[in-house]
Formats: C-alpha cells, structure tokens, sequence
C-alpha cells in the first residue's frame, strides 16, 4: 500500500482530535496534572503507533477502543518503568502506582470508560483555574482537551506558533509549581468556577463561529469541540446550572446558521440576504429544548438574552418579519445586566433599524468607554451604514475604509470595499 | 506508631492454576487491601518480588545466584505498615489475599534497632 492513504488520514486526523482530547485527561489524572506534558507525548506516541499500523492493516472496527488499550499498556509501561524516579498520580493514587502489587490494577481502573467524563470535567476546571488568565485558559483547553496542534491555535487565534508554545509552557509550569489538584470543586465553589469554564467554551465557539480567517476545518472542528465541552457540564449532575443550558441553547441557534453564513467562495453572506431554507431545523430545535432547561433559577444570564436573541433570528420567517422589538428589549436588558461597549453597539444596531440613523447616531455618540470601539471594525462599519441612510456618502465611504483597515478577515474586507467601490460609482 | 514488615511466602503453585479472570479478580483484592492500608496513612512501601536473585556471603563476599531454598520458603514480596503494636499489625495482615491460598503466609516482623542482635 502506498503511504499516503487520504482515506485513513482524513478519518484519523478527525478522530483523533476528539479521542486526544479523552485520553490527555484520563493519562493527567493518571500521572498527576504536574505531568501533562507527558501526558500529551503518550498520547502522540499512541497516535503514531495507530498511524503505522492502521495504514498496514486498516483501520480497526472499535478504533477508539484500539486506542485506548494502546494509550494504557504504553502509561503502564512508563510507570513501571520509571517506578521510583518519577511520582506519578495524586495523594491516593501516589503510592498504589509506585507498588508492583497495585499499578496494573490501579491504571485499569482509571482507565474504565465511565470515569472518562469527570476526568474531562476535572481537566477543563484545572484549565478555567482563576489564577490563568482568560488566553492561557483557552489555548491550555484547545490543545489538550480539544487535540489541536500549536499551529492550528496559532492559526485560530491569528497568533504565532511561538506564542501559543510560550502560553502552553507557562500554563503547565503554574501547574506544577502550584501542584493544581484535578478535582471537580465544592458546592461552594462550583457556581463561579463552572461561570468560568463556561466563559472559556464561549470565547472558543465564538473563535470558530465568527472567525473566517481559519481553515474551514478546523473551524468547525473548533465549533464542535466547544459543544461537546458544553455538553459535558450539561450532562453532569454537579454542573447543571441554567447558564450552561442556556450556553447550549446559544450554541445551537447559532449553530444551526452556519450553512448559510458563506457563500462557495467563503465570502460572508448577511443576514437578510441568507437563504433561510439552509437553516439547520434539528439543531434549532434542540436549541428550544435546551432553552426549556434553562428556565430555572433565579437569574438570567447573559446567555440566556444571546440565546433568546438568537432564537428570535431562528424563528422569524424573513429578514423583514423578525421581531426587532423583542429582540431590542433583549439587548437593553443585556445592557443593563453586562454593559460593555460592544453589547451597547449590538444594541444600536438594532435601534438604527427600528428607529432609524438619526437616533442611532445620537445613542452611539452617547457609549461610555467608546474609546474601546475604536478599534472595532464593526464600529466604523454601522457608522457608514448610518451616514449612508442619512445621505452623506462621503464620510460613510471614510468610515468603511477605515472599518475595513481594521478588520483582519479577508471576507469582511472584501464585502466592505464592495460597499465602498458601490459609492464611488 | 511503629513500623512492621509483612512478608509474604508460598501461594506460588495455586497461583500458577488461576484462569486470567481469577488473576484479575486476585490483583484486584490486592490492590483494594493495599488501598485500604494507604487510605488510613498507614502504607510506608509494598512490592513484590521476581524469585530472581542473588546472595552474597561473609567476608569473602562470596557470590552466589538465588535464594536457594525451597519453592515455599521464597519470599515473595513485603509490604512495610505503621501500625500501633503486633495486634493491629496481625489485624491488618488478616485480610491479605496471600491468604486466600492455602500455602500462603505472612510473617509480620517489628522493625527495632541494631542493639537487639548483639
């Protein structure tokens, strides 16, 4: 057989981003969070050896179960292998590891397909712990719980290679100096903490939604990623709090758009003018059903308004047909609750359609901190729009060049200098 | 608190006869004896070990492979355990699966110092 097998390659390289992702967290638990890194070689390691072989004698019926026995018995070796040069596990499993009597029994018992889950759960709070900021967080969850590369979070995040190396780097050695447990936190605790991982998948679906810089693959993957971390906290008894439903549901209606957001040649399609048949209806749907979950509690988040916003767009027949009105009180109590300068833009936008520029023009004039927006593409973009509808093409035409210089996504570039070489003509 | 050393010798030949799932089952025992012991803070070490070895004698050091001695009488491993006398160290000893077989023993031993042996 010739090495290059694109069958074996694509099938794989999917799969193993998601079975990375488990076996990362079930080798850390294994080895302690103070080995992550050799968590991640094992893993490599197990990759190749599926590589090799598979291309040989194809792909096994069970590959993830192919997987994991290979993931185990190279963790065993290492371990008794290295016996009393390197402590791996936690308090309890320290000295079960270190005895000839107990490791084999003890990593086949963390190995068990039902515990795989909470390791996950434990490893993205250790990644979301409140002393990492918010970049750390994600690219730590990116490439171990998500099995990207360096370079495909270099490319997701328009950072260099070199960067997100430094961020890995960094994160794990705050983990071990700090020997972060990997544990699911208390009940008093568990509230806020959850707050933050939920923070993280949102930032990270967002990247993959918004972002068409990066390779339509590992877009979506990034997308399906984030709903499966989601996931995990909504299917746990010890995280399901209305937030993350609502996360779900956000997700969902989002989601469901996607079809329709790119044209054959990746150009960004806007709103009115996406063909609404495209619109996946399972996934709104499960959106609904998420939202229902969510109805509980005392408070409403600001994902449960980003999803009841999104599910507006989901549910209106036409561009025209949307309840704008429903949607304005949902971005003003957004306002209320989490003001940022941004979430004031969004809203704006929504008042220059119902209201119409004049008084957006006013209201925009009037964001607090707008010197944040200044340099936010989108800003310059409703700007333009506005002085458009209020007949001055000359400073709307400014407003998109610059809007324009700002944004660093070729499709958003492309669909402002149509709009600027329309009004030269 | 002092520390005792549970030797274990013998099991070897019903051992041998275990299916793959009486191992499994007997390593499981094992390991949930030995947790235990480490889940009370009481585990200092425990290994098992090959019936590989080597001796070495007197002032000549004379040099010699394996214990030489009868299958039984091999040492087959050792756990070290703090316990507070030779009743909680025999009590703790009571559950080790080196007994479920019927040539298995424990010796259980009270480490002391170098001044009872002159």
């Amino acid at each position: 057989m010739p090495d290059q097998n694109p069958e074996i390659e694509n099938t794989v390289s999917h799969l193993f981003r998601h079975q990375a992702g488990k076996m990362v967290a079930v080798l850390t638990r294994i080895f302690g969070s103070h080995n992550i890194a050799l968590a991640e070689d094992v893993v490599q390691d197990t990759l190749l050896t599926a590589l090799e072989q598979w291309k040989l004698k194809g792909i096994p019926k069970d590959a993830e179960a192919w997987l994991f026995i290979v993931a185990k018995n190279k963790a065993l070796n290492l371990i008794k292998k290295q016996k009393s040069n390197v402590l791996f596990g936690d308090e309890i499993t320290q000295p079960l590891l270190q005895s000839g009597y107990t490791v084999e029994t003890t990593v086949n018992q963390l190995f068990e397909e039902n515990l795989i889950k909470d390791d996950q759960l434990r490893m993205m709070f250790a990644c979301c712990h409140p002393e990492l900021s918010e970049e750390n967080q994600i690219t730590l969850i990116l490439k171990t719980l998500c099995g990207f590369s360096t370079a495909e979070i270099a490319k997701a995040f328009l950072t260099s290679e070199d960067t997100v190396s430094k961020r890995l780097y960094r994160t794990k050695e705050f983990f071990r100096e700090n020997k972060i447990q990997l544990t699911i936190p208390n009940v008093d605790e568990i509230k806020k903490r959850t707050n933050a991982v939920l923070n993280s998948i949102y930032l990270i679906f967002n990247e993959g939604y918004n972002s068409t810089n990066s390779e339509e693959l590992i877009r979506k993957d990034v997308i399906e990623e984030s709903v499966i971390l989601c996931k995990l906290l909504a299917d746990n008894e010890h995280t399901q709090l209305p937030e993350v439903f609502a996360l779900m549901a956000l997700m969902c209606f989002h989601a469901s758009r996607s079809e329709s957001r790119l044209n054959d040649e990746g150009e960004i399609i806007l709103l009115p003018m996406q063909d609404r048949n495209k619109w996946n209806r399972a996934l709104i749907t499960e959106g609904s059903n998420f939202m229902d979950k969510a109805a509980f509690g005392n408070a409403i988040s600001t994902y449960h308004l980003q999803a009841g916003i999104a599910f507006e767009h989901c549910i209106a027949p036409s561009f025209e047909k949307t309840n704008w009105h429903k949607i304005l009180s949902y971005y003003q109590w957004l306002c209320r609750i989490a003001s940022t300068p941004v979430t004031e833009l969004n809203r704006i936008i929504i008042v220059f359609q119902l209201q119409g520029a004049a008084v957006a023009l006013k209201e925009l004039e009037a964001i607090e901190n707008k010197n944040k927006l200044e340099s936010y593409y989108l800003y310059y973009s409703l700007l333009g729009e506005i002085y458009l509808k209020l007949n001055d093409p000359a400073i709307a035409k400014k407003h998109f060049e610059k809007a324009a210089a700002l944004t660093q996504s070729k499709t958003e570039q492309r669909l402002l200098q149509n709009k600027i070489s329309s009004l030269v003509q | 608190m002092k520390e005792y050393l549970l030797l274990f010798r013998g099991g070897d030949a019903e051992r041998k006869q275990f299916s793959p799932q009486q191992i499994e089952a007997h390593m499981k025992r094992w390991t949930e004896w030995i947790g235990g012991i480490a889940q009370s803070g009481n585990l200092v070490g425990a290994q098992p070990l090959t019936n590989e070895g080597r001796v070495l004698s007197g002032t000549s050091k004379k040099l010699t492979d394996g214990p030489f001695i009868e299958g039984k009488e091999i040492l087959g491993g050792y756990v070290l355990v703090k316990a507070a006398n030779f009743d909680a160290a025999v009590k703790i000893s009571e559950a080790c699966p080196n007994l479920e077989l019927e040539s298995g023993t424990v010796e259980v031993r009270e480490t002391g110092v170098m001044d009872d042996h002159y």
